[in-house]
């Protein structure tokens, strides 16, 4: 036993029996933590003692890059908030501004946001439980998960021009109109998605290992979800129904009619089987969407300091020419004054807290971000559990990087 | 007993010839590129701290307990099985008695939390 | 025997062994995981990597579509024609009228429809290719070939304060035993060398000076007891792979495996008790005989049926595959007791992984399935139930039928011995697919067990149920022939129950658009 025998040789203090559990580094490089967080556990035998959760593998300084440009080039960088589910963000960082300019975008556009968001929900609600089976090892479901997916970036990308980092909206309305299609094939789209629901359904609810795996595990109980700020489908599943879309209805969401599916014990399964009822409320929104969209209006608000002309003009006229270099140069200039705008994103409460000193650059922006507060209840989930439920459990706070660390 | 066993012997050689030849074209064919980076044990790209050697938890022993007494039971219950009809009643009662013994064995280990892996 | 043939026909069941095994189905397996995963998945698998053929190619395939399918039908129909003629003729028990001999138009007939039907595949390859752009996508045979080039000329990396010893030992300890448990399997019936080519007796017994060689290595009268022994020295590869790597995932893995594998082997070993009580045996082959003898396959008798479903559950939890990949558990242990293996090393014990999933459908063959033992197929040749066939039989060669086919005591169709054989071989080989198959649709449908989990189902369900299980069948054994029969007709009442009710109506899925075929919005 040639490693033994030098830590004998070495350290007298090996001779002892080792008192402390191992220490064991999962984390950044690891299959199951994304590459963005390090775990560093205490292990007795499978059984985690301790656990320590250190994010920032990801920071890239948002919050200050965002106040280098104008307040339109901010998009880019929501994009890149929560990777997942990018049109969520664009809307919420719009509606923030748009909040502080104190406008109301057109009704066609605010039901094309809400359609492109829920989408973006679906595909953000997808990922997550796909990976929650991957993680388990049943690797078949997720495929047909991420097949569903690659169905709605299909109608993403035909809308936006990109799979994931849209840059879509803008202040005071949407970069373009629907294209043609768009109804026709989100209504194509949306029985098909049903079904492979239900096959994925049979795959995992029906399986005892599944319900083994998930049922009981990682549980955070509602008086500590509150107490941790936690949002979105983790608050949910540990019993607080709030949902920002029903208790503060931004956009169209007033004249929606949905539910807001409540977890009962806030374990694994909860969050599991909240993600996929959530999925079919998305659906059943983007169902009324098709009926109450017009077909016809338009998309942005017709002011020329917020909105940029139409090519056409910027090309045919001096006044649109103006208004082009004006709002590319110095950016729209919205009041002095500092807002806090929340919306309903992928994994909970989006917020975004503005500050503008009157310029055409924002003086300050800060993110609440869903997954920093929902991560701080990884901690209290796995203390006490074995080694492999870490996985699962991390798995269903869809901890995504970019937005975490921003 | 020689013409039965010499193909077994044959078989085991050929079986380890195999395993042998496959380990040293891997061993002369593969580049060997060592470098201070490569050597350090993996852990997720983090410094790995404290010895990787380590007493691990006591139930795993317990296993390896308990795999020893079913084991033999099984050793035993196998020539049992084999001539089980020309033993007929009286060497079913005999076998229930060991199984029985062996099963408030197992309920034993069961009550005592042997069988207990969560905690 | 002497020992020269000895050695000459061990050396040759070796070679065949190693070719099916090593040689064949490892690599088929790596293919075929791939393959029936990417269907089940509904994705692009690796399967359709191929060699790409000349331009044109797929035109010219698309044009022989059509054609070939014609020319299949015609065929065909014609073949279905000519053995209506000869239902007729035999029907009204008259030969006279028909233009030629019926052996002859049987020839034909048959000859047509096997014709068309190679026609029929043909057309549908070459339609498949079409599709594919013209590539032969068969070539994703030649993975598994180029994956195993790819691991020896890959970097051999051991650790530098891992025990060289052991991390060089513990892939080697791995696959030998793998291979090794093969020696116990008879892949078919003895074959008697000197009558390879006339008809045996239906009961197997031949006068005279025979040289008997049994189709297995080594035919043990402790053939289990050797199966379980070389089996059981699997596990210490693995432990001492993760113990001798240096590395704490690798030690968690092997830990784990080997609490796993010493577990499992237990149930394993128990779960099959019940086989031996029923077959008086510890012969593998007698395994096989007593079914092929009493014209039932073991898993139609209820204890064993039982046994089955545990052993089964065991086997897979000894192979350490999904769900009982816990050792490796990629997701939370990176690799494993793998971790630090790379190149070859690694290779090998995926190798024998695959390797064991072979050796478990091959023992699960011989033991469950009959092994070699086909419906209808006996020593003396094929025989369906009632004497129709023998008359059939007598028509077609145009004898007189008079209880007997070709002076044989038979009833059917008489076979030589050495077509009997090789229909044993192939059976034996179909039923290993098959069950090759049922592993990797069960373990690319479930998800993994944790370890707490999976070391109740064995010790507080596997192992009490293995123990029930012996003292019940101990019970129907002794309470004689009418416990018995009743055994057979609850087993294989279970049997042909679960398949239509539960594996059949699983495998019906809807057919789909595959993703990203079509366009999201036009």
């Amino acid at each position: 036993m040639e490693p033994a025998d030098d830590i004998l040789l070495d350290d007298d203090a090996a001779l002892e029996l080792p008192a402390e559990p191992m220490r064991l580094n999962m984390g950044p490089s690891h299959p199951a933590m994304h590459g963005t967080i390090r775990m560093v556990l205490d292990l007795d035998g499978e059984t985690v003692q301790n656990v320590d959760v250190q994010p920032g593998y990801l920071h890239r300084g948002f919050e200050k890059s965002c106040e280098r440009g104008t307040w339109a080039q901010v998009f880019p960088y929501t994009d890149r908030l929560n990777y997942v589910s990018p049109m969520c963000n664009n809307v919420g960082y719009a509606l923030a501004v748009e909040k502080l300019l104190d406008i109301q975008v057109p009704i066609r556009a605010q039901y094309y946001r809400v359609m492109l968001a829920e989408i973006a929900r679906i595909c953000d609600h997808f990922t997550c439980n796909g990976a929650a089976a991957m993680e388990l090892g049943a690797f078949t479901p997720f495929l047909w998960i991420l097949k569903v997916r690659e169905w709605l970036w299909h109608i993403l990308e035909a809308e936006t021009g990109a799979r994931m980092t849209h840059s879509f909206a803008r202040i005071g309305g949407m970069a373009a109109e629907p294209t043609p299609g768009f109804k026709a094939a989100v209504r194509a789209r949306i029985p098909e998605v049903r079904k492979v629901i239900a096959e994925t359904e049979t795959m995992l609810i029906k399986n005892r290992i599944f319900l083994d795996r998930t049922q009981g595990v990682g549980i955070l109980t509602k008086e500590r979800a509150i107490a941790l700020g936690c949002t979105g489908v983790i608050g949910r599943a540990s019993g607080i129904p709030y949902d920002v879309r029903k208790d503060n209805p931004y956009l169209v969401y007033g004249d929606l009619d949905f539910e807001v599916p409540i977890g009962q014990d806030g374990d694994n399964w909860d969050r599991f089987s909240v993600r996929f009822e959530e999925v079919h409320q998305s659906l059943r929104i983007l169902e009324q969407c098709l009926e109450k969209m017009p077909d016809e209006g338009p998309v942005s608000v017709s002011d020329p300091r917020i909105t940029l002309p139409p090519k056409s003009e910027v090309y045919n006229t001096i006044e649109g020419t103006i208004a082009h270099f004006k709002l590319i140069m110095e950016g729209l200039k919205p009041p002095k004054g500092e807002v806090y705008s929340f919306t309903e994103a992928g994994n909970g409460e989006l917020g975004f807290f503005i500050v503008s000193d009157g310029s055409g650059t924002p003086y300050r922006i800060r993110v609440r971000p869903p997954c920093w507060f929902n991560l701080q209840a990884v901690r209290e989930m796995v203390m006490g559990d074995m080694i492999a439920d870490i996985i699962p459990t991390f798995g269903s706070i869809n901890m995504i990087g970019g937005e975490c660390d921003r | 007993m020689f013409a039965v066993y010499l193909p077994v012997f044959i078989m085991l050689g050929v079986a380890t010839l195999v395993a042998v030849g496959m380990f040293t074209a891997t061993s002369l064919a593969g580049p060997k590129n060592m470098t201070a980076e490569k050597a350090i044990p993996y852990e997720s790209g983090s410094e790995t701290t404290g010895a990787n050697h380590i007493r691990m938890s006591i139930k795993f022993y317990l296993t390896a307990i308990l795999f020893v007494v079913f084991d033999i039971e099984a050793v035993f219950l196998y020539p049992w099985a084999a001539m089980f009809r020309s033993l007929g009643w009286v060497g079913f009662v005999e076998m229930l008695l060991f199984i029985v013994i062996l099963g408030v064995t197992l309920i034993y280990a069961w009550k005592k939390g042997a069988l207990e892996w969560e905690s | 025997m002497t020992t020269g043939l000895l050695l000459l026909t061990t050396a040759l069941k070796i070679l065949f062994i190693l070719l099916v095994t090593v040689g064949a189905f490892a690599p088929m397996l790596v293919w075929a995981e791939r393959r029936q995963s990417a269907m089940m998945q509904d994705r692009i698998g690796p399967h359709r990597a191929g060699i790409r053929l000349p331009a044109g190619a797929a035109d010219a395939f698309r044009a022989s579509v059509l054609p070939m399918r014609l020319a299949a039908a015609a065929s065909g129909a014609v073949g279905a024609l000519l053995l209506l003629l000869l239902a007729f003729a035999w029907a009204a028990d008259d030969a006279s009228w028909l233009p030629v001999s019926p052996l002859e138009l049987t020839a034909t007939g048959v000859g047509l429809l096997v014709l068309g039907g190679i026609l029929d595949v043909g057309s549908k390859i070459h339609g498949m290719l079409a599709d594919n752009g013209g590539n032969i996508s068969l070539a994703g045979l030649l993975h598994p070939l180029a994956d195993a080039l790819k691991f020896i000329f890959k970097e051999d990396f051991v650790p530098p304060k891992a025990d060289k010893l052991l991390h060089s030992l513990a892939p080697i300890i791995t696959l030998m035993p793998a291979i090794a448990v093969f020696a116990v399997i008879p892949f078919s019936d003895v074959l008697y060398l000197e009558h390879w080519d006339a008809v045996v007796p239906r009961n197997g017994v031949v006068t005279g000076d025979v040289t008997a060689i049994p189709l297995q290595v080594a035919n043990l009268n402790v053939g289990v007891l050797f199966l379980f022994a070389i089996a059981g020295t699997g596990i210490i590869g693995a432990a001492i792979g993760g113990y001798a790597s240096d590395n704490k995932y690798s030690l968690i893995g092997g830990i784990r495996a080997a609490s796993q594998m010493v577990s499992y082997e237990v149930a394993l070993g128990l779960t099959i008790v019940p086989c031996f009580m029923i077959y008086d045996s510890l012969r593998l082959e007698a395994m096989a005989t007593w079914q092929h003898d009493n014209g039932v396959w073991g898993i139609c008798v209820l204890p064993i049926t039982i046994a089955f479903v545990l052993f089964f559950t065991a086997a897979i939890g000894e192979t350490k595959r999904i769900p009982f990949d816990l050792p490796e558990g990629e997701s939370e242990l990176v690799g494993g007791y793998l971790t630090e293996y790379s190149g070859m090393k690694f290779g090998m014990f995926f190798m024998s992984e695959f390797i064991e999933v072979v050796g478990l459908a091959a023992v699960a063959t011989v033991i469950f399935f009959g092994g070699w033992d086909l419906p209808f197929v006996y020593r003396d040749g094929i025989d369906f139930p009632g004497v129709w066939d023998a008359q059939l039989a007598s028509f077609v060669m145009g004898v007189e039928y008079n209880g007997a086919v070709e002076g044989i005591d038979a009833t059917g169709i008489a076979l030589a011995h050495w077509g009997v054989l090789a229909l044993g071989v192939v059976g034996f080989l179909a039923k290993i697919v098959a069950l090759i198959w049922f592993q990797l649709l069960t373990r690319w449908s479930l998800p993994r067990f944790r370890y707490d989990q999976m070391m109740q189902l064995c010790w507080k369900g596997l192992l009490p149920a293995a123990l029930g299980n012996i003292l019940f069948t101990g019970v129907v054994v002794l309470l004689g022939e009418g416990a018995m029969q009743m055994a057979v007709w609850s087993g294989t009442f279970v049997v042909v129950g679960s398949i239509v009710f539960f594996f059949l109506p699983a495998l019906k899925r809807d057919p789909r658009v595959p993703a990203g075929a079509q366009p999201a919005a036009s």
